[in-house]
C-alpha cells in the first residue's frame, strides 16, 4: 500500500520559500504555520490509514497540535497567519473528531477507500415503518412487532396513561437491541484487524462486510434511540 | 495587510444582562476594574439625560446613573437589552409583554428590531455598544492609555446571530473584538488558574437573564469543553417577574389600583422584588412595603418556603439542559469531580439545592466551588482568555481553551427537512464541505438555507442565513459541481466559501443574514464615528468647564469667612460677589464658552483677595498669583473625579 506521506506534493513555504511535503501543519524549516495540508485526516495526526488507533495517543498528539496551531496562539499575528490557523484548526478538529469515533473512523476509511456509504442514510430514518424495505433480514419480525409497542405507548402517554406491561416489554427490547448493537462492535472489531493487517484482497473483503455491518449498526442505533426517546418522554 | 495593533493591554469583558465588567491581568492574577464610583459592577442600563443638549444629541448616561433614571423617567431608560441580542421581531414577543421595551412604531418584520428611547431609537447592539464604551473608558482612565482589543464574554448557548450582535456591538463601541469566550468557560478558566489538575468539571452558570451548563476535562492547562447547553431565556430576570406580577395582581385586587400603565411604579416594584428576592438568599422571610399613588400601602410578607414554591419551575428548567450536557459529554453525574456555580442566581439556596440534587454532590461528600464572586468570575476569566491571546505572559502561557458550537449546523433538504452538517459540541473551529447542483438546465444560481437548532424540519430550527450562489456557469441540469465551505470560527461564527469544481471559478455567493445589521449598517451605528466625534469632545469641554467653575465658586464662597474678606472694599466686594452670581447663572446652560469667560473673570476680579489671604497665610513666595492658584495651594487640591479618560484627550 502506499503510504499517504509518499504521496505528498511538494510545496514551498510561504514564508523561507523551502520546498516541504504539502502534509505539515508547519514549514520544517522556519517553523512558520502553513495553509491547510492536502493530506487525509490520518495524515495530519502523522498515522497511516488505519482502523485500530491507540486513542490515548491520538489525544495526547491532538493537545499538542492544538497548542501550536489553535487561533489562540495568533491573535496578533499577521492576516494570512491568522487565517491558516483557523482553517489549520478546523482540519485538526474535524480530523480528531472523525478518528476518535470508531463508527466514524470506519465509516471515514471505508469512503477513503472508494465504498458507498448512503449519506442520505445518516440521521434521516427516523420511523421505522418507513424503512422497512432496509430492515435487517433477522430482525422483520421483531422490528415490526416494536414499531406496533412503540406507537401503542406514544398513544397511551398522550393520554396520560401509564402501561406497566408495555413499558417493561419495550425495556426489554431495548436491552436487547443493545446487545446486538454490541455484536457488531465486536464484529467490527474484527474487521479492523483483517483490515489493518490484511492484503489488499483480505482489504477489499473486509471492506464489504464493514459496510454491511455499519449499516446494521446504524440501523439499530435508531431504533434504540427512539425506544429510548418513547419511554424517556414519561 | 492589517496586522494587529501589538502594543496595549487587552481587556476581558463581561457584557452581562444585569451587570457588565471590565478586567485585566494584573501579573498572574486576574483583576475587576472599578468605575468612576469605585464599584466593579456597571449595571448594564442605558438612560438618555432628560436634557436634551440645545438641539443636539441628547446624553446618554451608563451604569448606577442611568439606573437612577429608571422611576424618574422609565421612558428614557432601557435595560436587560441583552434578552434582545440577535433577535427578530417575531421572537421577541414573550420579552415584550414582561419588559418595558418599546418598540420605534415603523419595525417591519425582518428587520433588526429598535427600541424607542425618549426621541431616538436604537437598534440593541447600539445600547450594548454605550454599555462597552463605558467600561472600556473605565480601562482607559485606569490604565491612563487607550484600549482598543477586548475579549468578550457571551452565553455558552448564544447562536449565530446573537454572536454576531455581540460583535457587532464592539465594534460600534471602539473595540476589536480578538474573541468572543461562552461565559461557563471562561469562569472555568478563571478558577483553572490556580488549580493545575486534571478532572472533569461542570460549570452551572443561571445570571441574570441566561442560563447555561458546561461540562468539561481539564489536563496539563487544556480546557476542552466536552458539551454545551443552556437556555437564553432563563434568569433571575423571571424570578423578578414572577414576584412583580403577583404583587401587581394583589394590589389590584386589594387596592384596585392598577400600577401596568404606571412604568415609574411598575420600576419602582420591580425594585423592591429585587430587594426581597436577594434578602430571601440569607434569611427566611422577607417584606414588601410600597407606598401606591393613592397614598394606600401595600405590604406583603413573603415567606422562603413560599418564594421557593413559587420559583420551582423557573429553577426546574435548568434540569433538562443539564441532564443533555451530562449525556452528551458521556458522562454520569458521580463522574464530575468538580462543580463551579457562575451568576448572582446562584446564591439562591433553592438553586444550590438544585445543584446539589443534579451532580449528587452532598452524597460524595463534594461541594460546589463559590470561592469566587459569582458576579464576577466571568469577567476574571475573560480577563485570563485576553492574557492568553495576548501570549505576552508566563502565568497563561501553558493554557489553552478548546470550546465547542452549542447548536448543529444544517442545511434545509428537499422537503423541509434538516441535512445536519456539523453537530452541535463540535470542538471550533470546524468545517464541512458540501457539494450542490443545478436542478434546471443552464441554471446559474442555487440557493442554500442555513439553520441552527436540533430540530428535523428547517421551520422548527433556526434560520441564520440564505445564501445565493451566484454566476455558475450556464450547463445542463446536475452538471456543476458547487463546493460550499462551511466554517465555525472559534467566536462560533459560521464562514461561508464556495467555488464551482468543473470551471474552477469561485462562485460568487450573496449572504443575506436572517437577523442581524449588515457590515455598513454597522459602520453608520459607530459610537464615535466622525459626526459625532466633534459634539463629543464639546460636551467633554462643557463638563471640564463645569467643574473648574464649580471649584472656583466653591473657594470663593468658602473665602467670604476669612479676614482677608473684610480687607476688601466695598466696591471690590460687590465686584466679586457679582462675577460670582453671573458664573453661578452660566454654569447652569450649556454655553462652554460663556462659562469659560465667567471663570476667568471671577478668578481676575478675585486676584486681590488671592494676594490678602497669601499674604496673610504664608510668605511673599506665592506673590501674584490669582484665586484659583492661592486656592489650590491654599487648600486642598481639586480631587473631584475627572469624569472622561484621560487618555482621550489630546
Amino acid at each position: 500500500m502506499l503510504k499517504v506521506l509518499d504521496s505528498a506534493v511538494p510545496v514551498a513555504c510561504w514564508s523561507c520559500a523551502v520546498a516541504h511535503n504539502d502534509v505539515t501543519l508547519f514549514c520544517p524549516h522556519c517553523s512558520k504555520i502553513q495553509p491547510p495540508p492536502g493530506g487525509d485526516y490520518f495524515s495530519v495526526f502523522g498515522l497511516e490509514q488505519r482502523l485500530d488507533l491507540d486513542l490515548a495517543a491520538l489525544e495526547h498528539e491532538f493537545h499538542r497540535l492544538s497548542r501550536k496551531v489553535h487561533p489562540d496562539r495568533f491573535a496578533r499575528a499577521l492576516e494570512n497567519e491568522r487565517q491558516w490557523s483557523l482553517a489549520d484548526t478546523a482540519l485538526l478538529n474535524d480530523a480528531y473528531r472523525t478518528l476518535k469515533d470508531p463508527l466514524h473512523r470506519t465509516e471515514y476509511l471505508l469512503k477513503l477507500q472508494g465504498a458507498e456509504i448512503g449519506e442520505e442514510h445518516a440521521g434521516k430514518d427516523r420511523k421505522g415503518q418507513e424503512n422497512l424495505s432496509r430492515v435487517p433480514a433477522d430482525l422483520l419480525e421483531e422490528v415490526f412487532e416494536l414499531n406496533m409497542q412503540l406507537e401503542e405507548m406514544r398513544m397511551a402517554q398522550k393520554a396520560g396513561e401509564a402501561d406497566p406491561d408495555l413499558q417493561s416489554s419495550l425495556e426489554q427490547a431495548k436491552r436487547k437491541f443493545d446487545g446486538l448493537q454490541q455484536e457488531v462492535d465486536q464484529d467490527l472489531r474484527k474487521q479492523w484487524q483483517m483490515w489493518d493487517e490484511g492484503d489488499a484482497v483480505a482489504r477489499k473483503k473486509a471492506e464489504k462486510t464493514m459496510v454491511a455491518l455499519l449499516d446494521r449498526r446504524r440501523y439499530l442505533s435508531n431504533l434504540v434511540r427512539d425506544v429510548t426517546e418513547t419511554l424517556g418522554a414519561e | 495587510m492589517a496586522e494587529s495593533n501589538v502594543s496595549g493591554r487587552v481587556v476581558g469583558i463581561d457584557l452581562g444582562t444585569t451587570n457588565s465588567l471590565v478586567a485585566y491581568m494584573e501579573g498572574d492574577a486576574p483583576v475587576v476594574i472599578p468605575g468612576v464610583d469605585g464599584s466593579n459592577l456597571v449595571p448594564s442600563v442605558v438612560a438618555l439625560d432628560p436634557i436634551s443638549a440645545e438641539g443636539g444629541r441628547p446624553t446618554v448616561t451608563v451604569g448606577n446613573s442611568a439606573r437612577k433614571s429608571l422611576i424618574q423617567t422609565p421612558e428614557r431608560v432601557i435595560y436587560s437589552v441583552k434578552r434582545l441580542m440577535g433577535r427578530g421581531l417575531e421572537e421577541i414577543q414573550d420579552e415584550l409583554k414582561m419588559f418595558p421595551f418599546r418598540l420605534a412604531d415603523d419595525v417591519e418584520a425582518g428587520e433588526v428590531p429598535r427600541i424607542q428611547l425618549g426621541e431616538l431609537r436604537f437598534t440593541p447592539p447600539e445600547i450594548s455598544a454605550y454599555v462597552l464604551r463605558q467600561l472600556k473608558r473605565n480601562a482607559e482612565r485606569f490604565f491612563g492609555a487607550p484600549v482598543t482589543q477586548a475579549v468578550i464574554t457571551v452565553p455558552a448557548y448564544f447562536n449565530d446571530a446573537q454572536r454576531q450582535a455581540t460583535k457587532d456591538a464592539g465594534r460600534m463601541a471602539g473595540l476589536e473584538v480578538l474573541r468572543l469566550v461562552n461565559e461557563p468557560t471562561a469562569a472555568a478558566l478563571a478558577y483553572g488558574l490556580d488549580r493545575a489538575k486534571a478532572g472533569t468539571i461542570a460549570v452551572y452558570d443561571l445570571g441574570g437573564g441566561t442560563f447555561d451548563i458546561s461540562v468539561l476535562k481539564l489536563r496539563d492547562g487544556i480546557f476542552e469543553v466536552q458539551s454545551t447547553n443552556g437556555d437564553t431565556h432563563l434568569g433571575g430576570d423571571d424570578i423578578d417577574n414572577l414576584l412583580l406580577t403577583i404583587a401587581l395582581d394583589e394590589i389590584y385586587a386589594e387596592h384596585g389600583v392598577d400600577l401596568r400603565g404606571h412604568p415609574g411604579a411598575v420600576q419602582a416594584l420591580r425594585k423592591a422584588a429585587i430587594e426581597a428576592k436577594i434578602r430571601l438568599s440569607t434569611e427566611l422571610s422577607a417584606s414588601f412595603d410600597i407606598e401606591l399613588p393613592n397614598g394606600d400601602r401595600y405590604q406583603r410578607e413573603i415567606p422562603r418556603a413560599v418564594f421557593e414554591l413559587l420559583i420551582e419551575p423557573v429553577l426546574a428548567r435548568t434540569s433538562g439542559p443539564c441532564k443533555q450536557a451530562l449525556a452528551d459529554a458521556g458522562v454520569t453525574p458521580e463522574e464530575i469531580d468538580e462543580v463551579v456555580l457562575v451568576g448572582g442566581s446562584t446564591r439562591i439556596p433553592a438553586v444550590r439545592q438544585l445543584v446539589d440534587e443534579l451532580f449528587h454532590l452532598s452524597a460524595r461528600g463534594k461541594k460546589p466551588h463559590i470561592e469566587l464572586n459569582p458576579d464576577e468570575v466571568v469577567a476574571l476569566g475573560a480577563a485570563v482568555q485576553a492574557d492568553i491571546l495576548a501570549g505576552a505572559s508566563k502565568s497563561t502561557e501553558e493554557m489553552l481553551l478548546l470550546d465547542v458550537t452549542p447548536l448543529s449546523l444544517g442545511i434545509e433538504a428537499l422537503g423541509g427537512t434538516v441535512a445536519r452538517i456539523i453537530q452541535r459540541n463540535s470542538t471550533i473551529p470546524a468545517s464541512a464541505t458540501e457539494h450542490f447542483t443545478t436542478g434546471v438546465d443552464g441554471q446559474t444560481n442555487v440557493a442554500i438555507h442555513v439553520v441552527q437548532g436540533e430540530r428535523e424540519l428547517a421551520s422548527d430550527c433556526r434560520s441564520l442565513a440564505r445564501f445565493d450562489l451566484k454566476g455558475i456557469p450556464p450547463m445542463s441540469a446536475g452538471m456543476p459541481r458547487i463546493e460550499v465551505r462551511f466554517l465555525i470560527d472559534a467566536d462560533g461564527i459560521l464562514q461561508v466559501s464556495a467555488r464551482e469544481q468543473r470551471s474552477g471559478l469561485a462562485a460568487e455567493i450573496e449572504v443575506k443574514p436572517t437577523y442581524g445589521l449588515t457590515d455598513e449598517q454597522v459602520e453608520s451605528m459607530i459610537l464615535d464615528s466622525f459626526d459625532h466625534a466633534e459634539e463629543d469632545f464639546a460636551k467633554r469641554l462643557l463638563i471640564e468647564s463645569r467643574l473648574e467653575a464649580e471649584s472656583i465658586l466653591s473657594k470663593v464662597a468658602g473665602a467670604h469667612k476669612s479676614p482677608a474678606w473684610q480687607q476688601l472694599t466695598g466696591e471690590e466686594q460687590a465686584a466679586i460677589r457679582a462675577a460670582q452670581d453671573h458664573l453661578a447663572q452660566v454654569n447652569a446652560g450649556t454655553d462652554m464658552t460663556a462659562i469659560r469667560n465667567a471663570t476667568l473673570a471671577l478668578d481676575k476680579a478675585t486676584q486681590r483677595l488671592a494676594e490678602l489671604m497669601m499674604d496673610a497665610a504664608v510668605s511673599s513666595a506665592l506673590r501674584g498669583k490669582t484665586m484659583n492658584a492661592a486656592g489650590e495651594e491654599l487648600e486642598d487640591a481639586v480631587t473631584a473625579p475627572h469624569p472622561m479618560a484621560a487618555a482621550e484627550f489630546k
